[in-house]
C-alpha cells in the first residue's frame, strides 16, 4: 500500500478545517492498521477499534503542530493510534486491580506475612543447591526495603514483580507514565549502586548464574 | 538457569543494567516513528538512537507499542 499523499499534502488537508476526504482516508488507514496490529486479540471488536481510531483522530488533529516531519505522516499517525489503543487495552485489563491489592502497605510491619521477602517470589529451592540465588534474593529484598522511598518501593514492586503496566501504576499514583519511569529509573540507579557496593556486578552476576545451569 | 527464579533474575538484570542516562517514555515516543522507519529501511537505528534503543529494552509498554508499529508498517 503506498501513501499517495506527501507529508505537506496531509498537513495542508488536515490543518484548520480538515477536508472530509483527507479525514476519511486517514481514518481508513488507521482502521486497517489497528485491525492488523490487534488481529490476534480475540476479545477486541470492530467497534472497539472504531472507538480507538476516533480517539486517535482527535489526538492527531490536536497535535498536528508537533509533527516534525521526521517520518512519513502516516507513520506518525499510526504511532498515535497504537498508543491510544494499547493504553486503553491496558486500562481495561487492569481496571479491577488496585495498587493496594497488589502491594499491601503492611509491607515491613511486624505481622508474620510482612517479611521483606514475602513479595519476592520465593521458590522451593534448597539452600545448599542455590546459595547464591538465595543470598541475592535476600540482599535485594533488604535493599528494596531499606534504600527506596515508599513510593519507589511501591512502584517497583507493582511494575517489576507484579507486572502492572507503568501507566496503570501511574494512574493510581496520580502521576503519568513518563514521570513514573523517571521515578523507577532513580530507584534502579540507587539499587544498582548499593548492589555494586556489596560486590554484585552485572558481569559477576551473569557468571554466577550461567555456571549454575 | 532455573526457570522458577526468572523473575528475580530479570529484576536483578534490569537493575544492574541501569544507565546513568536514560530517556523517559515521552522522549521515546517522540522519536519512535523515525526509529521504526530506520529499522524498516535496514539501518541500524540502535546505533543512531541508542537512548531510544535502551528505553525499548527497559520499558515493556513502549516496547509493545514499538513492535505493533513495526508490524503495521511492515504490512503497508
Ligand atoms: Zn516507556
Amino acid at each position: 500500500m503506498t501513501d499517495e499523499r506527501t507529508n505537506d499534502l496531509w498537513l495542508r488537508d488536515l490543518e484548520g478545517q480538515p477536508s472530509p476526504q483527507a479525514l476519511t482516508d486517514l481514518r481508513e488507514r488507521l482502521l486497517r492498521g489497528l485491525r492488523y496490529a490487534l488481529k490476534q486479540r480475540y476479545h477486541i471488536t470492530e467497534s472497539d477499534i472504531e472507538d480507538f481510531v476516533q480517539d486517535a483522530l482527535v489526538k492527531i488533529l490536536d497535535n498536528l503542530d508537533t509533527f516534525r516531519g521526521e517520518s512519513r505522516f502516516l507513520t506518525w499517525a499510526h504511532k498515535i493510534a497504537i498508543r491510544v489503543a494499547f493504553s486503553e487495552l491496558r486500562r481495561k485489563r487492569w481496571e479491577n486491580v488496585s495498587l493496594q491489592d497488589l502491594v499491601p502497605e503492611t509491607l515491613g510491619s511486624d505481622s508474620a506475612d510482612a517479611s521483606p521477602l514475602a513479595w519476592l517470589p520465593s521458590d522451593q529451592v534448597s539452600p545448599e543447591q542455590d546459595v547464591t540465588q538465595q543470598n541475592l534474593r535476600a540482599l535485594l529484598a533488604q535493599l528494596i526495603q531499606e534504600e527506596l522511598t515508599d513510593l519507589q518501593r511501591q512502584a517497583l514492586i507493582a511494575v517489576a514483580i507484579k507486572g502492572m503496566p507503568l501507566e496503570e501504576v501511574a494512574r493510581r499514583m496520580d502521576t503519568n507514565r513518563n514521570a513514573l519511569y523517571k521515578l523507577l529509573h532513580d530507584a534502579r540507579k540507587r539499587l544498582k549502586q548499593q548492589l555494586e557496593a556489596h560486590g554484585v556486578t552485572v558481569e559477576e552476576f551473569m557468571g554466577t548464574f550461567s555456571a549454575e545451569k | 538457569m532455573k526457570a522458577k527464579s526468572k523473575k528475580l533474575t530479570n529484576l536483578l538484570l534490569t537493575i544492574l543494567q541501569t544507565y546513568a542516562r536514560e530517556i523517559g517514555c515521552d522522549t521515546c515516543f517522540e522519536h519512535l516513528d523515525r526509529y521504526v522507519e530506520m529499522t524498516l529501511a535496514g539501518k541500524d537505528a540502535s546505533a543512531v538512537m541508542p537512548l531510544v534503543y535502551r528505553h525499548l529494552q527497559t520499558c515493556p509498554a513502549c516496547r509493545e507499542e514499538y513492535e505493533a508499529l513495526l508490524k503495521v508498517l511492515k504490512r503497508s
